[in-house]
């Protein structure tokens, strides 16, 4: 596997990327010679013999590019003269060859690291020697790559079966005590085989919640893991996370309240952090902080499952969708309804038209993905308050069983943690023509859902005549249809946003706009395990781009499962993965397509402001 | 009579349509896996319900579906302001949940409208009948305070729907529908009431059957 990282990156590139008043794009440099930083050699050679003579030119969607080099000299040799550069025209595939390479010892060892090791060699390492010794030309990788149109995951190392297999079982629940076909000792065995383990307790050893398993059975377990971390804290010195054999634990404590994650899914402990604080913000969304700090000052051995009853199906429901792996999670970002500016610029009006005076914040949102949001000048939505909202309207279902309209206090503990604000929901589908409630809910891909925030918990009937508004003008004009279709007909593939380029599946992060893109997931991806796969690989090279000291931008990964590019600059983050036969050459070739592609269609992927009032 | 009746929007001929708020004040149950009920349990359902009492008559419901959790109380109040009838729902085989019923029916008696019509519904009779031994709180007792409080009284279940009618139709029959005359109503016209926003010319009809 190979790691490399680009030469220089403008720095003007975030600034040119704001409000959409950005130059146009430069021209193609020509190829120049990049001048490699010195950098300190490690003392230590990578152990892994596979390198690449290749230098690709990944274009930047402003224009601008950045190289993509590493040098070919094997570990084993300790040889510091330049490697000889490949003569051949890839600028034929879209790239552009630059003249000198190097070393770059450190990030070799940071992916080699970071990554599995593989013990058999991926099936991209022949080719890279062959081409060492026999130059191919462009259109023998092309050739080559096709041939070895292999899918990610379609093969899969022996360590990582056992694992993934017993993921299809993540889910079911345990049956409880009263179940009179299963003794204590078998529920406690199923209850181990989880992967995935949240628990939240309160620093006095009540247990609060846990995701798998009745508190009976597992109240021991807790006050293990009560007694161990209450050992740090007295020891002052709180107690992070440890690992046990495959298990990784990670803890974080929140005044009162513990919240441990046991996985053993290999996520990274940043990762697993940032789960653990999701739950503490839907707790606080439904407490509010001051009320949480009051129960606890009052009598710090309150059983907080009483104040939060009702809301256990939303930590499920959030940790459920943090095992499944979620890339909305993953990256921090929202993901929009694509939509021609023009249609979403009307859509903006007509809902800013109706906006009625005690509004905050209004949302439409189709299947999950944000249509349209308008907001106060002065106020923009956090993601992370979002995410709470989208958890319990579109993941839990509760909201959208119980029909008709909803009006629901709740905290959005990033906009504000110390009280409420009163949410106004209603989904169309649930109001169809002839007023009939459908039994057979639409799947959640479509439906259409207005939310409408407000500070006054007397609002409800002012918001309800503005949604009656919003709908008689988003129906007269035809973009209720439009919103529908498109969220019906999906994500466009990958096949279709960057054609025979193998890439499976990417994500795209526009960091400005704190939002992200992705394809259609294929039948590659659509089953449980296949799909928690590809968002473990995602997870992993967002770990090995966000570990800190890591600095890397450019991480190609090979494995004998798939191969991946993570690209990571101050306007973007990109992720994508190919079949494990993708040459690196073809992989960085899509990643530029789907760059021009993201470029091209940013308005219409992105809500760039939003309607603001 | 405070009735908060709405514009008896005429439909048809002789029908009369009489629009009427209704809370419904559902007390968090246990989570049971069996009890299809519905999880409201987060702030609150507005929903609207249609029933018919004879030809010439229809009641609509405007109904307000709350888990009556105590983190929510503050809220409790625009419920049940101007609200005509109130349901007040218990499990029947939990005997704390009587107790919390009952409260809430305090409640409504000192707070709101003083003519409000309350009824008094055990749900998951289901439960009980295919486990007589589930049972907690004995029909007797329940009918019995009822009874003293001046409360209609079902025992329901919200799974097969039994009784959920009856509980509406008893309901409806006991309001005061010959105030509801198009002669008598405005949009608007409330007495004794506070305006709680533009409810007024909905001309939505819920059907299906009723799932509370």
């Amino acid at each position: 596997m190979t790691g490399s990282e680009d030469a220089d990156l403008p720095s003007g590139a975030s600034a040119a990327h704001d409000d959409g008043e950005r130059p146009p794009p430069l021209p193609p440099r020509p190829s120049q010679p990049s001048t490699p930083k010195d950098r300190p050699r490690l003392a230590s050679k990578p152990t892994t013999a596979l390198s690449s003579m290749n230098i690709q030119t990944l274009s930047f969607p402003d224009g601008s590019r950045g190289t993509f080099s590493t040098a070919v000299d094997s570990s084993a040799a300790d040889n510091s003269t330049p490697q000889p550069t490949d003569d051949f025209d890839i600028s034929a595939l879209g790239f552009h060859s630059i003249g000198s390479t190097r070393k770059q010892d450190t990030d070799e060892s940071m992916s080699v690291m970071s990554m599995a090791p593989t013990l058999r060699p991926p099936g991209d390492l022949e080719s890279l020697l062959v081409g060492d010794m026999a130059k191919k030309s462009p259109a023998w990788m092309l050739l080559r790559s096709q041939s070895a149109a292999v899918q990610p995951f379609e093969t899969t190392p022996a360590e990582q079966t056992s694992i993934f297999a017993s993921f299809e079982q993540e889910f079911e629940s345990i049956p409880d005590e009263f179940d009179r076909d299963w003794n204590d000792g078998d529920r406690l065995q199923l209850w181990k085989s989880k992967l995935k383990h949240y628990m939240i307790l309160s620093s006095a050893g009540k247990p609060i919640y846990s995701r798998h398993g009745d508190l009976g059975l597992i109240n021991s377990s807790m006050g293990v893991v009560q007694t161990i971390i209450s050992f740090y804290e007295g020891a002052k010195s709180p107690l992070l996370g440890f690992t046990a054999g495959d298990t990784r634990f990670v803890i974080v404590t929140e005044g009162p309240l513990y919240f441990v994650a046991i996985s053993r899914l290999g996520e990274s402990d940043s990762q697993l952090r940032a789960q653990l604080n999701a739950l503490y913000m839907q707790i606080l969304s439904t407490l509010t902080l001051p009320v949480l700090t009051n129960i606890f000052a009052n009598r710090p051995s309150t059983d907080l499952r009483r104040p939060l009853q009702g809301t256990e199906t939303l930590l499920s429901s959030l940790a459920d969708s943090f095992t499944r792996g979620s890339p909305s999670v993953l990256l921090g970002a929202l993901e929009c309804l694509r939509l021609r500016k023009s249609h979403r610029h009307s859509i903006n009006n007509a809902f800013l038209k109706a906006r009625a005076e005690p509004l905050l914040y209004g949302l439409i949102v189709a299947g999950g993905r944000l249509v349209s949001v308008i907001r106060p000048r002065r106020h923009s939505l956090h993601p992370s308050d979002l995410q709470l909202i989208f958890n319990m309207l579109f993941e839990s279902g509760g909201i959208k069983a119980a029909g008709g309209e909803n009006w629901i206090p709740l905290c959005l503990p990033a906009f504000n943690n110390r009280g409420y604000l009163y949410m106004y929901v209603s989904f169309l589908e649930d109001r169809s023509e002839d007023s009939t409630p459908t039994t057979d809910a639409p799947s959640v891909d479509e439906t259409i859902a207005i939310i409408l925030i407000s500070p006054d918990k007397e609002s409800f009937f002012a918001l309800q005549k503005m949604r009656e508004d919003v709908v008689t003008e988003l129906k007269k004009k035809g973009h209720l249809d439009l919103i529908k279709a498109t969220a019906l007909k999906g994500r466009p593939s990958a096949e279709e946003i960057a054609p025979n380029t193998h890439i499976s599946h990417f994500l795209f992060k526009s960091r400005a706009n704190v939002q992200f893109c992705m394809p259609a997931l294929q039948s590659t991806f659509s089953s449980l395990v296949s799909h928690r796969r590809l968002m473990s690989l995602y997870s992993q090279l967002h770990a090995n781009m966000h570990a800190r000291h890591s600095h890397l931008k450019v991480l190609h990964c090979v494995s004998e499962e798939a191969t991946s590019l993570a690209w990571v600059t101050p306007i973007f983050e990109f992720y994508c993965v190919a079949g494990p036969n993708t040459s690196r050459a073809v992989l960085a070739q899509g990643a530029n397509k789907v760059m021009q592609w993201a470029k091209r269609e940013e308005e219409r992927l992105f809500i760039i402001g939003g309607g603001v009032f | 009579m405070a009735s908060r009746a709405g514009p008896a929007a005429s439909r048809g001929m002789n029908t009369r349509f009489a629009q009427f708020k209704l809370v419904l004040l559902v007390l968090r149950f246990v989570k049971d896996q069996f009890d299809s009920y519905r999880e409201s349990t987060i702030g609150a359902a507005f929903l609207t319900q249609t029933i018919s009492l004879d030809e010439s008559t229809t009641v609509k419901f405007e109904i307000w579906d709350t888990a009556g959790q105590e983190r929510y109380k503050s809220l409790a109040p625009m419920y049940y302001r101007n609200a005509n009838c109130a349901v007040v729902v218990y499990d029947i085989t939990q005997s704390t949940s009587l107790d919390k019923a009952k409260a809430w029916v305090k409640e409504l008696q000192r707070q709101a409208n003083e003519n409000i019509i309350i009824a008094l519904a055990g749900n998951k009779l289901d439960l009980v009948n295919e486990q007589p031994d589930k049972r907690a709180v004995p029909t007797a007792e329940a009918e019995a305070y009822a009874n003293e409080a001046g409360l209609l009284f079902f025992e329901t279940s919200a799974k097969t729907a039994e009784n959920v009618q009856e509980l509406f139709t008893a309901i409806a029959k006991k309001l005061p529908l010959d105030q509801v005359g198009p002669r008598h109503t405005r949009p608007g016209q409330r007495p004794g009431g506070v305006s709680l926003g533009p409810v007024e010319g909905r001309d939505t009809q819920a059907g299906g059957p009723c799932s509370c």
